[in-house]
């Protein structure tokens, strides 16, 4: 079973450059071992904290898109607090919630499509059309309905 | 049938709506909350979006009540979320002195 993870830890100021990397060598490492994939990675360097974590003002950011089953996940949960490099770390399950907004998405594309070829429009939006206006069709909940 | 239910019901918001005891001074211009996620077409909530989420997350760092932001109901719990995520990794504050 596959799943979408997005793994974000954060490292310790004092961590060199190296050091980073060499984390993020081993997440690399433990997510081939145990059969998932590393589709994304970003670093967003280093950001002030929000609050005070331990001794530390700010940290490095990573962000690692995972795809694989739980037990990658929990190992690399494992992993990382034991490393005292992290000083924090969290692991979100995102494909669900990546499915929900794709349907959202497409649903209201179709449905704009379906308002503009029943306008006898073209069903994309063309360049130059003006402000995107919303046409009231959830109307009937405001005022009397006679 | 489906007349009668239609009226019907426009009766009972009707009576409900009719100013009750408040006097004057309640119907003051008060401006009509829209839900931004709605209206921005925002699907994702993100956690990672510190901008976005910014705005819902007053001085004293707690989450803007949907009373107040006029978030709708769905995307409020969205953005509950996204903003507890947000603080676990240190993006946002739980709270300031």
């Amino acid at each position: 079973m596959t799943r979408q993870y997005e793994l974000v830890y954060i490292v310790s100021p004092n961590a060199t450059d190296e050091q980073v990397q060499g984390l993020h060598a081993q997440v690399e490492e433990v997510t081939g071992r145990l059969g998932g994939r590393l589709e994304r990675t970003e670093n967003w360097g280093r950001r002030r904290l929000a609050y005070e974590i331990g001794p530390h003002k700010e940290g490095t950011y990573v962000l690692e898109a995972i795809s694989g089953a739980g037990d990658l996940m929990k190992e690399l949960d494992r992993r990382l607090r034991v490393s005292d490099q992290v000083i924090r770390h969290l692991i979100v399950r995102v494909d669900e919630e990546h499915r929900v907004v794709e349907r959202t998405r497409t649903r209201r594309r179709v449905e704009s499509e379906r308002r503009r070829v029943a306008r006898g429009l073209p069903p994309e939006r063309q360049p130059g059309e003006g402000p995107r206006v919303e046409d009231g069709d959830e109307g009937g909940f405001d005022g009397a309905e006679v | 049938m489906r007349e009668a239910r239609g009226r019907s019901g426009a009766g009972g918001r009707g009576g409900r709506t009719s100013e009750r005891k408040e006097g004057p001074r309640r119907t003051l211009f008060r401006r009509r909350k829209v839900c931004k996620f709605c209206a921005d077409k925002i699907d994702d909530v993100n956690y990672k979006d510190v901008k976005l989420l910014g705005p819902f997350v007053p001085e004293r760092g707690k989450i803007l009540p949907r009373r107040i932001s006029g978030t709708c109901a769905m995307h409020q719990r969205k953005l509950q979320t996204a903003i507890k995520r947000a603080r676990q990794l240190a993006l946002l504050p739980y709270t300031t002195e």
